[in-house]
């Protein structure tokens, strides 16, 4: 952006363009900017990184001793503070690496989601060299994600995955300080990739559990209640009674008295 | 006002009533409850957001159950809530959620109903503490107390089995809980629960039967025993705080008709606004979220609504493992012991009004209440209740607790262990000095005055700050109340101290031990006098 300006200033002063043109200048590096970010941010599904290309695995061999050898080693073998990444494959890194949740900040009960650290293109060639050392569950296709049947989207959610993040995804607490995390805002390939591969005290619903259809239908049925907030009104966080009774003791009760104290109150 | 010795009537309404009088008698009626007083205090009106709470519960729920199917018969959902379209769910819930979404006005009146009864069991609580903290409930009104009391009880219970009636997975959850507690009591419990679900756990027959309870019975007992506490209350008067020309005797307020009618009147519409903006704006029991009731999921933040969340939070803190094998049964000490303290928790309750009548030996009536600072011991005692009610309370928001404070779940029930034990103790000492304190604070204020900030140099040359004597009308809510002493252990006329009078005089000792006398006449007047000095 700078950059452009400065371009632009340097052009007028040679008098060689008008002033509109340095408006559209402006436009198409702005459209350019907000362009690239957009896709950055999307679901890197589409992403079109080839994971396979043996430049691309080179280039997340060193990230990766830079960024995660630390812990992990540098042939990703595993250390005493870190698991062995040797058939992971490229699934888990682009959730644990793509959600922020690695590079961990701090040991803690589980792996605390922070702003990504990576951009996607990086995320994606760590991704290619950890599935370059082993075969392991694969960054999954866009055409995975979509399309699935939201009915049965949500009997398989509340059968397998509600015990823990309630629901409506709006998470939940297990043992000793560790949590299921609240599912609205995740991208969809980042729930389908959790389910693959299980991250932090997550389990396992591989294909013979939850088929990749039915993996589908749960994806599809956490955008429909993301896309179609309740009929009822505000939602109190989906957190049930608790927050309906926090509510109404504070609100409710509270407005309740204020024109209890108002309706008695002298006349001056 | 019409009146049976004028027939000649002119006018409209003059012809209506006198008709209505000569034909109903209802002059006398209207002469004598329109005539009644009553005392003006917020607090005063916490009973009347109940009322009104009810009310609105009653005409909502009517719409409810034109719609509403009680029937476990399994059905597949064919409605327009697409996320459970063709999910096979017994009619209940297919019907609510008809109402939920394909009846006008359907989901608004369910939401009406279920805010407003959170809120009749919130007001409900409110207006006990309030009886509570200011004596209300001594002589003559202890009947009373007790009778809100069984409302109170029904008004859970109602609230209870209308959580279950959608057979939803959160109302499911709920009852099964419910099957677990009983299932816990020994010997009985199994056959109580095989009658009360007709069978095994779900059957097919509860949700007929809760709501028959609901709709039917436990609203008929609501009715009989709100009519009883309303005449009860008619009857004895309204009681009064403490105030200037307030006395045992009289009633010092505005009259029903018309002051009272028309506040009354106008306040039933102030709380059915609130409801109906709060149900207009805020969901409740999104049932479409819960899905069906299948026995085999449980979501995370399952939890009862407010009122019955005292029952699960002691259940949650409840340390496991604590079976024993007796006489060939299984007995469940983590559900026989947090049952049994939660009915000693209400018995208490109940029983409150009757325990502090004997200690005191107290048989005059008081229609004057007590601030709650000058009966130190029962406020103390009050606030250790609600301590112990609160940490239970929180418990059952556990899990919600731990994920939004960030800490461990096991922290959060070993901490809340702990208070339920220690926090009443605390909170009844505390509280128990804090009452004695503002006691003694009024009497120096009685007898002293209270301090201008205006200092006067003396001709000598000494400063005194000047003190200024309270007006009539302050000191009257100050000097009006009752002091109890602690009662002497007198022998009976047969000569014999029993057992009851020992534990009756070392209770009374207990209640009243610390106390601060009331100002008498002569020490006022003595202070008085050495004022002027």
């Amino acid at each position: 952006m700078r950059k452009n300006m400065s371009d632009n200033k340097a052009q007028r002063r040679r008098g060689r363009r008008g002033p509109i043109a340095s408006v559209a200048l402006i436009l198409v590096g702005l459209v350019a900017t907000g362009g690239a970010y957009a896709a950055f941010s999307s679901a890197s599904a589409n992403a079109a990184v080839d994971l396979t290309s043996p430049a691309v695995i080179e280039e997340g061999q060193k990230l990766f001793a830079a960024n995660c050898a630390t812990c992990h080693g540098q042939q990703a073998q595993g250390t005493e503070n870190g698991p062995s990444l040797i058939g992971v494959g490229s699934a888990a890194v682009d959730f644990q690496v793509g959600t922020g949740r690695m590079p961990m900040q701090m040991s803690g009960p589980q792996a605390e989601q922070k702003p990504v650290q990576f951009t996607d293109e990086q995320t994606q060639a760590l991704a290619a060299y950890v599935a370059s050392l082993a075969p392991g569950p694969s960054i999954p296709t866009a055409s995975q994600l979509e399309g699935g049947n939201v009915s049965n989207g949500g009997e398989l959610f509340r059968i397998n995955c509600a015990m823990c993040h309630n629901v409506a995804g709006a998470g939940g607490a297990l043992t000793e300080g560790k949590y299921a995390p609240e599912l609205t805002g995740v991208a969809a390939v980042h729930v389908y990739e959790a389910m693959l591969t299980g991250p932090q005290n997550m389990p396992v619903f591989n294909d013979l559990n939850l088929t990749p259809e039915e993996k589908k239908d749960i994806i599809s049925y956490l955008s429909y209640i993301e896309e179609n907030p309740s009929a009822g009104g505000i939602q109190l966080s989906n957190l049930g009674p608790v927050s309906e009774g926090l509510f109404l003791w504070i609100f409710g009760l509270g407005a309740i008295v204020a024109l209890t104290v108002w309706i008695t109150a002298k006349s001056n | 006002m019409s009146s049976v010795t004028a027939p000649a009537q002119s006018g409209v309404v003059g012809k209506f009533s006198n008709y209505l009088d000569e034909r109903t008698s209802i002059s006398g009626a209207v002469k004598e409850f329109g005539r009644k007083v009553f005392p003006d205090h917020w607090s005063f009106l916490l009973g009347e957001v109940a009322l009104y709470s009810f009310v609105i519960i009653l005409l909502s729920g009517s719409f409810l159950t034109f719609f509403f199917q009680a029937s476990m018969t399994p059905v597949h959902y064919e409605g327009s809530y697409v996320p459970l379209k063709g999910i096979e769910m017994s009619a209940a819930m297919a019907s609510t959620l008809d109402i939920s979404f394909d009846i006008r006005g359907g989901l608004l009146m369910r939401q009406v109903h279920h805010w407003a009864a959170l809120l009749f069991v919130a007001s409900i609580g409110l207006h006990m503490l309030r009886v509570f903290f200011t004596g209300a409930f001594r002589k003559p009104r202890e009947l009373n107390w007790s009778i809100g009391f069984v409302l109170f009880v029904l008004a859970m219970a109602e609230g209870f089995t209308g959580y279950s009636l959608p057979d939803d997975l959160l109302s499911g959850n709920g009852l099964r809980i419910i099957d677990g507690m009983v299932l816990g009591l020994p010997v009985v419990g199994t056959w109580i629960t095989f009658l009360l679900f007709g069978g095994e756990f779900p059957g097919n027959d509860i949700v007929g039967r809760l709501y028959s309870l609901h709709i039917l019975l436990l609203p008929a007992f609501v009715l009989i025993f709100i009519v009883l506490h309303l005449m009860f209350v008619i009857i004895h008067k309204h009681t009064q705080y403490p105030g200037p020309g307030k006395t045992e005797e009289n009633v010092v307020g505005f009259p029903v008709l018309p002051v009272y009618a028309a506040k009354a009147g106008g306040f039933f519409f102030l709380v059915f606004g609130v409801v109906a903006l709060i149900a207009a704006t805020v969901t409740i029991n999104p049932i479409w979220n819960y899905g069906p009731y299948d026995p085999s999921p449980v979501s995370a933040g399952t939890q009862p609504d407010w009122y019955i969340g005292f029952a699960d939070g002691a259940l949650r803190l409840m340390p496991p493992h604590l079976e024993t094998y007796w006489f060939g049964y299984t007995w469940s000490w983590n559900i026989i012991i947090p049952v049994l303290v939660l009915v000693l928790f209400l018995a208490a309750a109940f029983a409150y009004p009757f325990v502090e009548a004997w200690v005191t030996g107290d048989k005059r009536e008081h229609h004057l209440l007590d601030r709650p600072r000058n009966a130190p011991v029962r406020t103390a005692i009050g606030a250790a209740g609600v301590t112990f009610y609160a940490v239970l309370w929180a418990a059952a928001s556990s899990d919600i607790i731990a994920t939004h404070f960030k800490v461990t779940m096991e922290g959060v029930i070993n901490t809340l262990q702990i208070l339920l034990i220690i926090g009443p103790i605390i909170a009844f000492m505390v509280t128990k000095r804090i009452a004695l304190a503002l006691q003694k604070k009024d009497r120096e204020i009685l007898l002293h005055g209270f301090e201008t900030g205006r200092i006067v140099r003396l001709p000598g040359g000494e400063f005194i700050e000047v003190h200024q004597q309270l007006d009539a009308y302050d000191r009257w809510q100050l000097v009006s109340y009752n002091d109890n002493a602690p009662i002497m252990l007198r022998p009976n006329p047969k000569g014999k101290i029993t057992g009851g009078m020992r534990m009756r005089a070392s209770l009374s000792r207990f209640f009243f031990e610390d106390r601060i006398a009331p100002v008498t006449e002569n020490e006022y007047k003595l202070a008085l006098e050495h004022s002027h000095h």
